[in-house]
């Protein structure tokens, strides 16, 4: 008896693999190769105004040169630094917020969308806003504490090194403290009443059932919103140019503002894509940090009923 | 180890009365059983004793001291949930160490409390476990572990057994009983299984609707049932109801069957008065399959419409005056559908009940 050899594509063993393919393909073009693209050309001394610099290749000069670069550390170091403290304020505000609105019983949902709305608007409109807001001049915080009486003269909010990076943070923070507010908010209506009322009965008072059981409960949701949070907050960079531009003297200037001005003010594109690179490792790193931190919380809650 | 007072307890949720002013006093080292149905107000009761839902009337005093406004890490209670209710982050260990901890105990005496608790309950395998690891036994095990080791005034069971199967229901009930003969302690538990309640409690009380129906020793709620709510309740196969006249000396059904009104009985009905007749299926046996000859024992003839094999017993179905009806073989025999039989009926342990009130004719 004859038999018709099946064309490969019908056979059972290739067919989860064509199945994949189109996945691939995309991912392949739209991910795969511009990362490629990139690292390629952190490699060169490409220049956006001369593309033929594309074939232009220079080794590890680009890295050599951003390594030994004081300016590149420094924003390197104001972005760790902005992460940590815009995390952080995140949390703890995100926290309360989400244990209070918890309480209440009647309007929660109102309060619930009302407290998104940060969120739905466009970073760069935010970035506006509280560049009116921080303004020494015009802007309505200095009126505010000069009607007041709280103080004579006009703050330089924008200006001075420490009060514009504390002026990007606050925008910063008004504009995703809800990410951790959904999230916690999210975790307290899962969380099991009985542990809480096992925990009262055992002799604790409401700090300790807060410190012992609702806290240890609610760290995976932490975990998972300082994972996405930090991967938003390390390419920080609408608010930013926007407010400060990296200003004054480059003191608030975080890694992308850098690597932008970089790539498309001083057509430098090739150490641009190097900085990045070294941007992207960050974020990676921190990331694999919650995450580690998300598995290992995450462990026990398969008890929790 | 202290006796609990309830004094009127009131619960409202809202406008909604749920308990109404309920009064129990349990004794120093009581084994007492709240039993009822769904609703009727047991878990609320419990619930306020341990400090949980706060009490709208009325006060609860656990040994001297009344509690109503103390929080419940002041009441010094232990409670066990349905839920278990074990911090899922914890280890077993830690899970029983975590009140000591909490009230700041050495060390030390953490150490040995634990180790004692864990003894008693067979846990010393699993210290290291989390409650994810554990089934649904072992998760129990613990959370009553968790009880034991603070040592409290009383222990209070929130319905520990229902989420178990039946056969680790049973064993762990037997263990629940085993542990308060060890740990002398004032318990209160709450269930809604008629059996858990007749074979843990030293005194039952039973609940509906926010009202306790009847209190007593487990014997003397099955034997004297102060209502048809607790003659049905409690018993299982439960007693059987049936509406009937008092004619004379008679007891006379809606088919104008009658039997004698009950030698213990007479002098507390009247002539006419509309009554319930209650019998439990054990007092009606086929003759000769009986537990022992009833002296002022009658006899009716009833046709059988089923029957349901158990072993020792066969449960036969049949009906009395248009009314199911079951009755119980003992050493039994196999029974076919639509066979008829002669039935001795124990009248000595039979119930008569007023049929406007519910109420027991012993009682009124």
């Amino acid at each position: 008896m004859a038999t018709k050899r099946v064309p490969f594509w019908q056979r059972e063993k290739y067919t989860p693999y064509l199945l994949l393919l189109p996945a691939f393909l995309i991912l392949m073009f739209v991910v795969l190769l511009p990362l490629l693209f990139s690292l390629y050309t952190s490699f060169t001394g490409y220049r956006l105004i001369r593309p033929e610099s594309l074939y232009d290749w220079v080794g590890l000069r680009n890295y050599r040169r951003i390594f030994t670069d004081g300016d590149f550390w420094s924003a390197f170091g104001r972005t760790i630094l902005f992460l940590t403290i815009a995390l952080n304020l995140e949390f703890l505000l995100g926290l309360g917020i989400a244990l209070l609105i918890n309480k209440i019983t009647w309007g929660q949902r109102t309060l619930r969308t009302i407290m998104m709305f940060p969120m739905m608007f466009s970073p760069i409109l935010v970035g506006y806003q509280f560049k009116f807001v921080f303004n020494d001049n015009i802007g309505i915080l200095n009126n505010a504490l000069y009607a007041l009486g709280l103080s004579d003269g006009a703050i330089a909010w924008l200006v001075d090194k420490y009060l514009a990076m504390f002026a990007i943070i606050f925008a910063e923070v008004w504009m995703s403290t809800s990410v951790f507010a959904i999230l916690l908010l999210a975790g307290l209506f899962a969380m099991p009443r009985d542990p809480l009322e096992a925990a009262k009965v055992d002799g604790c008072n409401s700090w300790q059932v807060f410190r012992h059981i609702t806290l240890p409960f609610l760290m995976p949701f932490v975990f998972i919103a300082m994972t996405i949070r930090s991967l938003d907050v390390a390419r920080a960079y609408d608010i930013v140019d926007v407010m400060t531009g990296g200003g004054p003297a480059g003191r608030t200037e975080l890694l992308w503002t850098m690597i932008a001005r970089t790539g498309y003010d001083n057509a430098r594109m090739g150490q641009a894509n190097a900085m990045a690179y070294v941007s992207i490792l960050l974020s990676i790193a921190f990331t694999y940090y919650f995450f580690t931190k998300l598995l290992a919380a995450r462990k026990y809650m398969g008890g929790a009923e | 180890m202290a006796e609990i007072t309830l004094t009127n307890i009131v619960k409202n949720y809202g406008k909604l009365e749920v308990v109404h002013g309920i009064n129990l006093d349990i004794a120093h080292n009581e084994f007492v059983v709240l039993v009822g149905p769904s609703g009727c107000g047991k878990s609320t009761t419990l619930r306020m004793i341990a400090g949980l839902e706060d009490i709208t009337g009325g006060t609860v005093s656990i040994g001297d001291v009344v509690v109503n406004d103390l929080p419940p890490r002041k009441r010094n209670i232990s409670m066990v949930f349905q839920n278990y209710a074990l911090y899922p982050h914890m280890s077993v260990r830690e899970n029983l160490g975590f009140g000591l901890k909490i009230a700041k105990q050495d060390e030390a005496t953490i150490i040995k409390r634990v180790d004692e608790a864990a003894d008693i309950l067979g846990l010393d395998e699993l210290m290291d476990r989390t409650p994810a690891e554990l089934s649904g036994g072992q998760r129990q095990r613990v959370a009553m572990g968790r009880a034991i080791v603070r040592h409290p005034e009383a222990f209070l069971f929130d319905e520990p057994l229902s989420n178990l199967d039946a056969k680790l229901r049973v064993q762990m009930r037997t263990e629940i009983k085993k542990l308060h003969q060890k740990v002398k302690t004032t318990v209160v538990y709450v269930t809604h299984d008629q059996v858990e309640a007749m074979t843990l409690a030293d005194r039952i009380v039973v609940m509906k609707d926010g009202y306790i129906e009847q209190v007593g020793t487990p014997m003397d709620v099955f034997n004297n049932p102060v209502n048809t709510f607790v003659a049905s309740f409690i018993g299982s196969p439960p007693m059987n109801l049936l509406p009937a006249t008092i004619k004379g000396k008679n007891i006379v059904f809606a088919d104008d069957k009658s039997l004698p009104v009950p030698v213990r009985l007479t002098g507390l009905v009247r002539d006419g008065q509309e009554v319930v007749f209650g019998l439990r299926p054990d007092d009606l046996t086929p003759v000769g399959h009986g537990i022992a000859e009833s002296g002022d024992g009658a006899k009716v003839t009833l046709d059988i419409v089923l029957s349901e094999l158990l072993g020792t017993e066969t449960i036969l179905y049949t009906s009395i005056a248009g009314q199911e009806a079951q009755g119980k073989m003992f050493g039994p025999r196999i029974v076919a559908p639509g066979e008829t039989l002669e039935f001795d009926v124990a009248m000595d342990k039979a119930h008569l009940f007023d049929a406007a009130t519910g109420k027991s004719v012993r009682v009124e």
